[in-house]
């Protein structure tokens, strides 16, 4: 979707301010908050994807005025509502109201850190050989779908030049919409600054965005 | 997205009992899933534990300490970085499929995720707050020497610069360049050099003289 998170290039943000000796956590809400997110992403029977789409999938001032556990917080109780695994009125009265969902398991403790060191590999066997080679020009589809993208708006009609096969990986476009992996060939595409930016962009810049073939046709 | 709760303007914006609403909410939410069964509280300590004592840039510092100290290490990663980062037991979530880019005098490495926050999390743990930020994901792809300035780094003009967007489940890490006048030194003493920003791109590493 052409939403907030889809943030490369949009002017008005003011300066990054670093902080000097950040902690991993700055309130013990946000530390419950990401491992809720974490543990409940086997039993709710979500993705990744699907876990972005919901926190990108909201409007603009929501998703801009939210911090970034505010965020995930929001995209837990919108994955969890959906598959009825929580009531928006449990979630509103802070207290359960209603049965839990049957044959739901939790992360036992033994298999946390297993899990963490597996993590979720996306690599699957090619279906279908290559289209592009290295060197390639390709231009990027002007794409705006309404559901789950990783086209950036701002490399969207470009010319870039593949420079890295990464093999064939799951696409999100339709991994997000629950309709399966379908799996295919993601490269690394890199642009000129100019070809981005117009003649006003920095001549020594090129940006680089990992795009599967589907965002991707011959130039 | 707003800034962070520690951030000024946020206590502008958001007063503390609104804070404290969100603290209740979330308590809430995880005695809710706690009785429904879905969640052990017990396995969100240790996934807290996790990323709080294990999982951080201390990780990636020796992956490029001993990249600097060992050329065939450096070959190594440069070519198949997964495994090479692997053979230091560091392996998972966040960094499945890894790629190390290296910088040189001609080329400027910067990783940032402007669709997100996507980082690599097993060699440098969660990502910091800046990186999550709108001003960085919005101004790394466009303007990446304004960004440095805003870390107190200034690059020759000739320097060319590579921005990475992690739009795919690919995970970079910016193998930063040795410092001059640290020959012979360990992989102990070149630790020492290596910072978090260094090997995302938005930092150099320190100088011999600058090691604490």
């Amino acid at each position: 979707m052409d939403g907030a998170h889809d943030m490369g290039g949009v002017e008005g943000f003011g300066p990054v301010v670093p902080e000097p000796n950040e902690p991993v956590f700055h309130a013990e809400w946000e530390r419950r908050a990401f491992a809720l997110t974490v543990a409940m992403a086997r039993p709710g029977g979500w993705n990744i994807d699907m876990s972005r789409f919901a926190r990108e999938n909201r409007p603009p001032a929501d998703y801009l005025g939210k911090t970034y556990y505010e965020l995930w917080l929001a995209g837990l109780e919108t994955l969890m509502i959906e598959r009825g695994l929580v009531t928006r009125e449990e979630i509103e009265a802070g207290k359960m109201l209603a049965p839990a969902k049957p044959g739901v398991k939790p992360v036992q403790p033994q298999d946390v850190t297993p899990a963490i060191r597996r993590g979720g590999p996306t690599e699957r066997t090619p279906p279908a050989p290559a289209q592009f080679n290295a060197g390639d020009i390709v231009r990027m589809k002007d794409i705006h779908p309404v559901t789950h993208t990783r086209l950036p708006h701002y490399v969207r009609g470009r010319l870039g030049t593949i420079e890295i096969n990464h093999g064939c990986h799951v696409f999100p476009d339709v991994n997000s919409l629950g309709k399966g992996e379908d799996p295919h060939w993601l490269y690394t595409v890199r642009f000129d600054g100019l070809e981005l930016w117009g003649n006003d962009g920095d001549p020594t810049l090129s940006v680089s965005v990992d795009a599967w073939e589907p965002y991707l046709e011959r130039a | 997205m707003s800034g962070h709760d520690h951030d000024d303007h946020h206590h502008h914006d958001h007063d503390h009992s609104e804070l404290s609403e969100t603290e209740l909410r979330v308590r809430a939410l995880e005695s809710i899933l706690t009785e429904k069964g879905y969640v052990d509280p017990t396995s969100l300590d240790l996934l807290i534990e996790l990323y709080e004592k294990k999982i951080g840039p201390r990780n990636g510092i020796r992956v490029v300490a001993k990249a600097w100290a060992d050329p065939d290490y450096r070959d190594r990663l440069l070519k198949d970085a997964t495994a090479a980062i692997a053979e230091l037991d560091y392996s998972g979530r966040q960094g499945e499929h890894m790629v190390v880019v290296e910088n040189t005098p001609e080329q400027h490495n910067m990783v940032v995720c402007t669709l997100c926050s996507c980082y690599p999390h097993p060699v440098l743990g969660l990502p910091p707050v800046w990186y999550k930020s709108a001003p960085y994901r919005s101004r790394a792809v466009a303007d990446p020497r304004g960004v440095l300035k805003d870390f107190g780094v200034a690059l020759p003009d000739t320097t060319k610069i590579r921005v990475w967007d992690s739009t795919a489940e690919i995970r970079y890490l910016v193998l930063p360049m040795r410092p001059a006048g640290t020959e012979g030194w360990s992989e102990e003493r070149l630790a020492e050099l290596v910072t978090r920003d260094s090997m995302i791109g938005t930092g150099l590493p320190k100088q011999p003289g600058e090691a604490a």
